[in-house]
């Protein structure tokens, strides 16, 4: 689903965000992105969703390959993903309905098929009572659950997360890595990037981790990488 | 890996991979009703906005309608202006003075002879008796003249050109040179520069209107345009927000390209109503002054043909000024 392969990235005017890094998160599978913050979780995450761009090495995503892939085929790809992000990124002049229902209007669904999917995902999170309420008036692990809502509303096989657990409780935490892991027993591709170790070990799903711009573990690959060749 | 069991089995709800899109039918069909479902959303969305922030909407509107008001405006004044004095230049007369002192049957003979061309009518025919007998009943000369020894007045024979084809400027000049040629004519006056020099005026109006409306025109893309601007700016993080979704950039252009659709349409219709609502205020003092002089002259307001152009005008300025500065703007918003 997504491979990495001698990639680097370089941001304008730094040191290499990401150096070297090879690996492959097969279809259907679920793994979290551990690191420090800087150790490039982010940029990774945004080389998969055409933030950003790689500087060198191949990216496949969907066998699609980004580094070849003209501009104005990314909204396309990036319908084929839904992400997570850390701060929601709600828009809060509509209600919590309009915005799960945002991916379907891009995708052009019809007001019926819209509305009956929309109320499904936000059956999934819990949050079909609140579907009129604007987020504002919601709490920081509902409007998470929300922005998952719409992450999901238009069916992605692959799920990107960025710190989705960021600023909430354990509890909290738990629950929304639980909703990931639902929609991952579905078939969904999912990739977490979280710094939270204690989260990442109790649910003891793969781990993909980054030190310094390098991989460090990759559970696909047998664990610690870095032995230097 | 061990994956402890989940609460509720809900997960079934949640499909096979391939996101199915919209039922059978080609491509092309399904596209076709995308678009039909999809700029009605935008149309309806963008007013809804503006009808969400109704000051600052109404605000715009009312610069635009006055941009458009005044140039249309003036267009009206032009426009009565010429109906007004439409009827004056038929009225282009020839008057062929003989020479002072000729005796009348001579006169009456060379009448004939400009009666007897092809390229004139003639209006009135003044001999020198009459022109004298006129002069002294409204000047009260008398007895100036009594103390001249003969008549210093010319016999006058008025002519209108004939046809249409004799009443530009040139074949005006022509005749007149035919008609100082024949013997026995002295002078032949247009008495039409006045008439000239008021079309040359108008001519020049409706230039100076023309470059009126130019530059309002103008005014109204960059009035447009940087409300359009400013509305990206406010909107920058919903706009970073659906690019991330997968927005296309014609679906994050469309709702700020019928913005600036709907301002320059409902600028355009205020503009009309402004324009309406003055000559109804005119239209009394208007007709009052025209029976002063006894015409029958009526103000009138745009023609149907003008009205439809006013508004086409509002909303292609609105369609072209939201386009520039989304061009502009949009690019260079980008998730990061």
């Amino acid at each position: 689903m997504i491979r990495f392969d001698h990639v680097n990235k370089r941001y304008p005017g730094r040191l290499e965000a990401l150096t070297d890094v090879s690996l492959d998160l097969p279809q259907g599978e679920m793994a979290f992105l551990t690191g420090h913050s800087g150790a490039g979780k982010s940029t990774l995450l945004k080389l998969i969703a055409l933030i950003e761009r790689v500087t060198r090495g191949t990216l496949l995503v969907h066998n699609v390959n980004l580094g070849t892939l003209p501009t104005r085929r990314v909204p396309w790809l990036r319908r084929q993903m839904g992400i997570v992000f850390q701060n929601h990124h709600l828009l809060y002049d509509r209600t919590v309905f309009d915005n799960v229902a945002l991916p379907l209007v891009i995708a052009g669904y019809r007001s019926g098929e819209l509305r009956r999917r929309t109320r499904a995902a936000l059956d999934k999170v819990g949050l079909l009572d609140k579907e009129r309420q604007m987020p504002i008036t919601l709490s920081g692990g509902e409007q998470q659950r929300v922005g998952i809502a719409r992450a999901v509303v238009h069916r992605p096989p692959l799920l990107l997360a960025d710190e989705p657990t960021g600023n909430l409780d354990p509890a909290l935490s738990r629950e929304i890595m639980e909703l990931f892991v639902q929609f991952n027993r579905v078939g969904v591709t999912v990739l977490v990037a979280t710094h939270d170790i204690a989260l990442t070990e109790a649910f003891g799903l793969p781990v993909l981790s980054l030190a310094g711009g390098r991989l460090a573990r990759d559970d696909f690959a047998g664990g610690p990488v870095g032995a230097p060749a | 890996m061990a994956r402890r069991p989940e609460r509720g089995a809900r997960g079934r709800e949640q499909p096979p991979r391939r996101p199915r899109r919209r039922g059978g039918g080609g491509r092309a069909g399904a596209r076709l009703l995308a678009w039909l479902q999809e700029h009605p959303r935008a149309a309806l969305g963008s007013l809804g906005r503006m009808w969400r922030n109704p000051a600052a909407s109404l605000l715009t509107v009312a610069v635009i309608a006055v941009a458009l008001a005044l140039p249309g405006a003036l267009w009206m004044l032009l426009k009565n202006a010429e109906r007004a004095t439409g009827g004056w230049d038929t009225g282009a007369r020839v008057s062929v003075y003989l020479e002072p002192g000729l005796d009348p049957a001579r006169a009456a003979t060379i009448g004939d002879r400009i009666a007897a061309r092809d390229d004139v009518t003639v209006v009135e025919r003044i001999s020198a008796e009459q022109a004298l007998e006129e002069f002294r009943a409204l000047a009260g000369f008398d007895e100036a003249l009594e103390a001249l020894e003969r008549n210093p007045l010319p016999a006058v024979v008025v002519v209108e050109p004939a046809g249409v084809g004799g009443r530009s400027p040139a074949a005006l000049g022509r005749l007149t040179g035919e008609l100082e040629a024949i013997e026995g004519v002295d002078r032949a006056q247009l008495d039409l520069e006045w008439v000239e020099r008021l079309y040359a005026l108008l001519g020049l109006i409706e230039r100076g209107v023309t470059v009126i409306a130019l530059l309002l025109a103008a005014g109204v893309l960059l009035i447009i345009g940087n409300t359009i601007r400013l509305d990206i700016l406010n909107r920058r993080e919903e706009i970073e927000v659906t690019k991330l979704i997968g927005a296309s950039d014609a679906f994050i252009r469309r709702p700020f390209l019928y913005t600036g659709l709907w301002y320059g349409l409902l600028g355009a219709a205020l503009a009309w109503l402004l324009l309406a609502a003055g000559r109804a205020l005119l239209a009394g003092p208007a007709a009052r002054l025209a029976a002063a002089y006894g015409s029958g002259f009526r103000l009138h307001g745009l023609a149907a043909d003008e009205s439809g152009l006013l508004i086409l005008a509002g909303a292609g300025l609105g369609l072209v000024g939201s386009w520039l500065a989304v061009g502009r703007h949009l690019r260079a918003i980008e998730p990061g």
